[in-house]
């Protein structure tokens, strides 16, 4: 019993980890620019496909990880120079729109070059099996997401926290206009910032790739999850988007492993076999509800 | 002189009744964009390719197909549908891959007398109580492809079972199904969310029971992460994976890959049967489009010489229902899974087969046939349907 709790703990931590890296992306776009992207879903979708295709091209998911998360670096910066610096002086409704409008055509486009069909991507040979920890079989490859998502924390960590770059970002999350006025070049380092998000989504996608299917839409239903944890963890904060995703991705984890069982202890089977699943698939959305109850700005909210 | 006009236009629409059509309009519409396009995509290859092969005729008389997508949207399909049937006046339709979809928009194509031959979709409703004269089904009933996994599973003899499903109708009826001829032990049904990513919790638990046999069933992107990652944490080695033929196709092979192999599947039709009609199919197929086709490409293919051989066999009269449900019943054309034929209700009474998936003699992961599980199946609901 206590190896399966830790099992699942376990697996709360890589889900959790996993969520962060898209989510500090998102967070650092719409805390600093004010910038609703619904197209960051799409970038992770792109970043999955590129890494796939180089991962093929080159036989090797690493070479093709780096590839296509160059790739989709290249691809964000081309976004922010020709629709993103029009966006951010719109209202919410356009950015909206407009970035909803950039995810069908993400999709068409996607579906156009690589076909309807998911595409291929597994992990390296030397990682597809399971390593024994601490009695039980863990899979190799989300020990590899988990160290990718602690290292991806420490570097956010040191760049936001102690550096210069790192400075303005969280003085134009606070308050842009001052920030402005104290002469920072706030549009480059609005390029930057969405640039290295965008390289984080591809991250994340090629990441994930191997776990999950590389396929069209498979953006959409990340993105929810990503919004719910910038949202529990305070819009524009890497702290909260750390904590909330670990949160979510606990919560997810373990309620899904345990309630069921916890319910039919309770329930009659029928019941409980009906109710439990309903209830575990709610559960990080009921969590949200009372965040934003007791805490409307989110756990470590940007703008104090 | 209006009134002369209008019974020479008349006197016109009667002569032109009576005679054979000049031609055969197909309306087909299908889920051709959004995660669920790949099986709309492959059925309305297979479908063309047969009209490629046919010279763009349907039984010797010019066709032409009408493309839609539905979006996977029962609105947009009811309302395709509608200017199908009254704008360009089709004979046929055809396409729907969800069944959620089949049954909206079958009232309005029964409605207007149109026959409907499904190359997906088989809901239970519409072998069942709500059986129409006008729809027939040219694949499967949805809950054959899991009751073939049940027969195998008991006849392997296994004793601890575990199943995986995501929690909603279509989910349930996999169980059904698979239940209506497993009777073994089941020591632990899975519902998962629809749509879920991570299965890692699942797993786990899977773990802790160590089942001889699991049946999954997870339509689209949700099977291929279960299996990925089911392979990557080692529970292959103790555990028989066995799945519905539409989990386990050349789609998903294609995105998994070599984790794949081993999987037990049941499916009507696989890609290496030893027919000369199948031979052709496959082949041509793969010099069309340059991949192997699907089960959802076999009947997308088949879709379109039911049509040809019906209306070659009524010679072109379309227009006499009567006949033309005759001829369709009568099913007159060689398909490329072998012989069957149709029940009372419109679906097939037919073979289903025992496919497992290894790599072919080029190195290839693929499905292979392995042997037969049902001979002449019919479906659960063939009783309740009224039917003359």
């Amino acid at each position: 019993m206590t190896q399966l709790v830790l099992e699942q703990a376990l697996n709360g931590l890589q889900f959790g980890l996993m969520l962060f890296l898209l989510a500090a992306g998102l967070t650092l776009v719409f805390g600093i620019m004010d910038c609703i992207n619904l197209a960051h879903g799409s970038l992770y979708m792109v970043g999955a496909y590129f890494v796939a295709a180089a991962a093929q091209a080159a036989d090797s998911f690493w070479i093709g990880l780096a590839a296509g998360v160059a790739g989709a670096a290249m691809l964000g910066l081309l976004l922010e120079l020709s629709l993103f610096r029009q966006l951010y002086k719109r209202d919410h409704l356009s950015q909206v729109l407009a970035t909803f409008a950039l995810i069908l055509i993400a999709n068409e486009a996607v579906r156009m070059i690589w076909g309807a069909q998911p595409l291929m991507l597994n992990a390296p040979e030397a990682l597809s099996g399971a390593v024994e920890i601490g009695g039980f079989f863990y899979p190799a490859y989300r020990l590899v997401i988990i160290a990718f998502g602690l290292a991806v924390a420490a570097l956010l960590y040191l760049l936001v926290a102690k550096s210069r770059v790192g400075m303005w970002v969280r003085a134009g999350a606070a308050n842009r206009e001052m920030t402005e006025a104290l002469g920072v070049h706030v549009q480059g380092l609005f390029t930057a910032v969405f640039v290295f998000g965008a390289a984080l989504c591809a991250l994340a996608g090629g990441l994930l790739g191997p776990l999950l299917a590389v396929q069209v839409g498979m953006g959409e239903s990340v993105l929810i999850l990503a919004f719910v944890v910038i949202i529990i963890g305070g819009i524009g904060s890497i702290r909260g988007a750390l904590v909330g995703a670990l949160i979510v991705g606990t919560v997810d984890t373990l309620g899904r492993a345990l309630l069921p069982t916890l319910l039919r202890a309770v329930l009659p089977a029928d019941a409980a076999s009906t109710l439990g699943p309903a209830l575990a698939s709610i559960m990080i959305y009921l969590l949200m509800a009372a965040i934003l109850f007791f805490k409307p700005q989110g756990l470590f909210p940007a703008r104090a | 002189m209006s009134l002369r006009l209008t019974a020479l236009a008349v006197a016109l629409m009667l002569a032109g009744s009576v005679h054979a059509a000049d031609k055969i309009k197909v309306g087909f519409v299908s889920t051709l964009s959004g995660p669920g396009a790949g099986l709309g995509v492959d059925i309305r290859d297979g479908f063309n390719l047969a009209m490629k092969q046919l010279n763009g005729q349907l039984g010797g008389l010019p066709a032409e197909v009408i493309i839609a997508d539905d979006q996977q949207s029962p609105d947009i399909a009811k309302q395709t549908a509608d200017k199908f049937l009254k704008k360009d006046k089709v004979d046929f339709m055809t396409g729907i891959v969800f069944s959620n979809i089949m049954l909206a928009v079958g009232p309005t194509v029964f409605e207007n007398e149109t026959f409907y031959i499904s190359a997906n979709a088989g809901p239970s409703q519409l072998a069942g109580e709500q059986c129409n004269p006008f729809f027939f089904n040219v694949a499967w009933q949805n809950d054959n492809l899991h009751e073939a996994v049940g027969k195998i599973v008991q006849e392997k003899g296994y004793k601890n079972v575990v199943i995986v499903t995501p929690n909603y109708p279509g989910g349930k009826d996999a169980v059904s199904g698979f239940k209506r001829y497993y009777k073994g032990n089941i020591t632990e049904e899975i519902y998962t969310k629809l749509g879920q990513l991570d299965y890692a919790a699942e797993l786990a638990q899977i773990r802790s029971i160590k089942p001889d046999a699991l049946f999954f069933f997870l339509p689209g992107g949700m099977g291929i992460n279960f299996v990925k990652q089911f392979v990557g944490a080692g529970l292959s080695r103790d555990t028989q994976l066995f799945a519905p033929g539409f989990s386990a196709d050349e789609d998903v092979i294609k995105a998994v890959g070599a984790p794949m192999i081993g999987i037990f599947n049941s499916s009507h039709w696989v890609h290496d049967m030893d027919n000369p009609e199948n031979r052709r199919f496959v082949a041509e197929f793969q010099k069309e489009y340059g991949r192997l086709p699907s089960l959802y490409a076999s009947q997308g293919y088949d879709a379109a010489l039911m049509m040809d051989g019906a209306v070659r066999d009524v010679k072109g009269k379309v227009e006499d229902k009567d006949a033309l449900r005759k001829a369709l019943r009568a099913k007159h054309f060689k398909s490329v899974r072998g012989d069957f034929k149709f029940n009372t209700n419109h679906y097939p009474v037919q073979n289903y087969y025992l496919r497992v998936i290894g790599k072919d003699a080029g190195g290839r992961v693929t499905n292979k046939l392995m042997g037969t599980i049902f001979t002449n199946h019919a479906d659960a609901y063939v009783a309740a349907c009224k039917m003359k």
